[in-house]
């Protein structure tokens, strides 16, 4: 039987070249626009170079001021002072990893502008995280006691400063009039890890904020737990201490969070110091994703309508020869399938052909999107959701027409 | 084989109401050749319908082979129709999407029955109408009188006690309709088939057993 459907459901596709054009089209683009949105998130939340520790992580970025009565805020980064003076007294963390924001700085060879993008680290910065290192080593503890000029470079930073120079360990790179020291290259991170991602990585020692006593500043951090069950003490640990930092004058209330690494993406997004905006970010994105997917559905059942339909007569020979209102509803939900199918394979070549040129054209710096098996499994999720929501409504109402009209139909 | 008592059909509308068959009861004995005849709007084709529980009454009772069908659910309806009776049209109502023997294993997929299974039974079908030679084609590569034979061809395929024809000769000339009614009768006279036919040719109808004629929804002769 089920071979019959098949033959049909092809012959049918073939039969109105137009409307199969307009349904494969439908349901291709948007599994390759869903596919290629799940493989940017996939990177985005996926632990990834060179954040692989994110289990045993929490990460702190932002600091709020309230003042409750007058109903006013102030929201800003986190300061080095908080880190050193108040985070690294506690006992839970094992390790941490501070870097400031990202901050340009100018570079000319061969007279032409570089900008380079420079972040501040310590020393623990390059234990928690996992660089590539192609030559050199990072800056140890003794360098930032010293305030050297020495620097971390990327890959792509070397090859635009230095050219095709197998080797630049010692040679310097002069940014805004400063010459720094490279002691290592590192391989490149994907601007989609903002945290992370730099053209220059120097001693905290030599930026000229990190001593100012304040707690709102210009870095953030990466708390590191022994292991994954010491997490949530290392949390507990965390709120306890921001509970017993000084008011600032005007405010009342002080909110800092040690947040996963989604929830912490998510509080800068959509939060604030009491919520993390989780909720509010997924429930968007599935909105979003529901929405998207309702358009081309709707469109899908109106043309599924149209044909099954056209299709009267055979409901009606069909019925008469035997076939009750549930095995119809079962062949028209087999027919949809195919038409998905169709559909999500083309969806899946067109995807490979757009992640690909993703990555030719470099569009967000050193991200290399891949088509892996979580976003085969959810594009596959899809194509079903789409077979059965876009088949099962024309398919029910096809079986509730009445033999005798439906032949006449013809 | 069929008992129809006191049956009538109306269709409602908003504001019309249309008595389509007014109280026909009419028994079928097994094996008969049974031919309704009428001018069009009568209410032949209507009964036809009823009869092969394409179609309800409004009012009366339907047995078919000692059993009462009133109370039947859409499941055990459509085994019954897939079982005892077989169907064909005026206009053959192929699927021209499938090949002629696709066509004719159409009501076998309704039973448990092997694909080798039915293309045996639908080969057999096809010889019997002469259309041995058609099988990988399509309905639209055949005439009208071929096109009709494939639809009888399906009507007979699942071995049905009852064939109900509505016109099968309606659309065809007259040597193409003799070659039908020729296989009709042979039908009857060689497997027993009882043959339930609307038609409007005077001549076909007069090779049938009995003739029963209706006008305005009622049995006249």
């Amino acid at each position: 039987m089920l071979k019959n459907y098949f033959k049909i459901a092809l012959a049918v596709l073939k039969r109105r070249k137009f409307f199969t054009f307009i349904s494969l089209f439908g349901i291709s683009f948007t599994l390759t626009i869903l596919m290629v949105a799940t493989a940017f998130m996939d990177k985005i939340l996926s632990p990834d170079y060179p954040d692989y520790k994110r289990i045993r992580s929490l990460y702190v970025s932002t600091m709020e001021y309230k003042n409750t009565k007058e109903g006013w805020m102030n929201r800003s980064d986190v300061s080095f002072y908080f880190f050193e003076h108040y985070v690294s007294t506690l006992k839970t963390v094992q390790k941490m990893a501070i870097s400031s924001n990202a901050k340009a700085s100018n570079a000319y060879v061969n007279n032409k502008k570089l900008v380079i993008e420079y972040k501040y680290t310590n020393a623990d910065y390059w234990n928690v995280l996992e660089y590539q290192f192609l030559e050199g080593k990072a800056f140890q503890q003794r360098e930032i006691d010293n305030a050297e000029l020495v620097a971390v470079i990327s890959e792509e930073t070397k090859k635009a400063y230095f050219g095709d120079r197998k080797t630049v360990i010692g040679k310097y790179i002069s940014a805004d009039n400063i010459n720094y020291r490279v002691i290592g290259v590192v391989e490149n991170v994907s601007k989609t890890l903002y945290n992370f991602s730099g053209d220059m990585y120097l001693p905290y020692t030599i930026s000229k904020d990190y001593k100012d006593i304040d707690l709102m500043g210009g870095y953030n951090a990466i708390l590191l737990a022994k292991s994954e069950a010491n997490v949530p003490k290392m949390k507990k640990e965390f709120d306890q201490m921001v509970k017993k930092l000084p008011l600032p004058k005007d405010f009342d209330k002080i909110y800092c969070n040690a947040d996963p690494f989604f929830a912490n993406i998510t509080r800068r997004i959509a939060g604030d110091g009491t919520s993390n905006g989780l909720t509010k970010v997924v429930s968007i994105i599935s909105l979003f994703t529901l929405l998207f997917l309702l358009l081309p559905t709707i469109n899908l059942v109106n043309i599924n309508i149209t044909r099954i339909m056209e299709r009267s007569s055979e409901i009606g020979v069909r019925k008469a020869f035997g076939a009750s209102s549930k095995t119809l509803v079962y062949q028209f939900i087999v027919e949809n399938l195919v038409l998905t199918f169709l559909g999500g394979v083309i969806g899946i070549i067109l995807s490979v052909i757009v992640i690909h040129l993703i990555n030719g054209a470099n569009l967000i710096s050193n991200m290399h999107l891949s088509m892996n098996f979580t976003v085969l499994f959810y594009s596959l999720i899809a194509c079903i959701f789409f077979g059965l929501f876009s088949g099962v409504y024309p398919a029910w109402r096809m079986s509730k027409l009445n033999v005798v009209k439906a032949l006449k139909a013809q | 084989m069929i008992r129809l008592q006191n049956i009538e059909k109306v269709y409602r509308t908003d504001t019309v109401e249309t008595l389509a068959i007014n109280g026909i009861s009419l028994d079928i004995a097994k094996g008969e050749f049974l031919s309704i005849m009428g001018p069009s709007g009568c209410g032949k084709s209507t009964l036809l319908n009823i009869m092969g529980l394409l179609d309800e009454p409004s009012k009366g009772n339907i047995k078919i082979d000692e059993q009462d069908i009133s109370r039947f659910s859409d499941q055990k309806l459509a085994k019954f129709r897939n079982q005892k009776l077989g169907f064909i049209f005026q206009s053959y109502h192929l699927i021209n999407d499938l090949r002629v023997l696709d066509n004719v294993e159409l009501p076998l997929l309704y039973r448990t029955s092997s694909a080798k299974e039915r293309k045996v039974l639908a080969t057999a079908a096809l010889e019997k109408v002469g259309l041995s030679n058609r099988l990988k084609h399509f309905p639209t590569q055949l005439s009208g009188g071929q096109r009709q034979r494939v639809a009888i061809a399906r009507a007979i395929v699942g071995n049905p006690q009852i064939i109900l024809a509505d016109e099968p000769t309606g659309n065809l000339d007259s040597a193409m309709g003799n070659e039908i009614m020729d296989i009709l009768i042979n039908l009857n006279k060689n497997e027993g088939t009882t043959i339930v036919m609307v038609t409007h040719d005077e001549s076909m109808a007069h090779k049938t057993h009995r003739l029963v004629r209706l006008f305005d929804g009622s049995q006249v002769q």
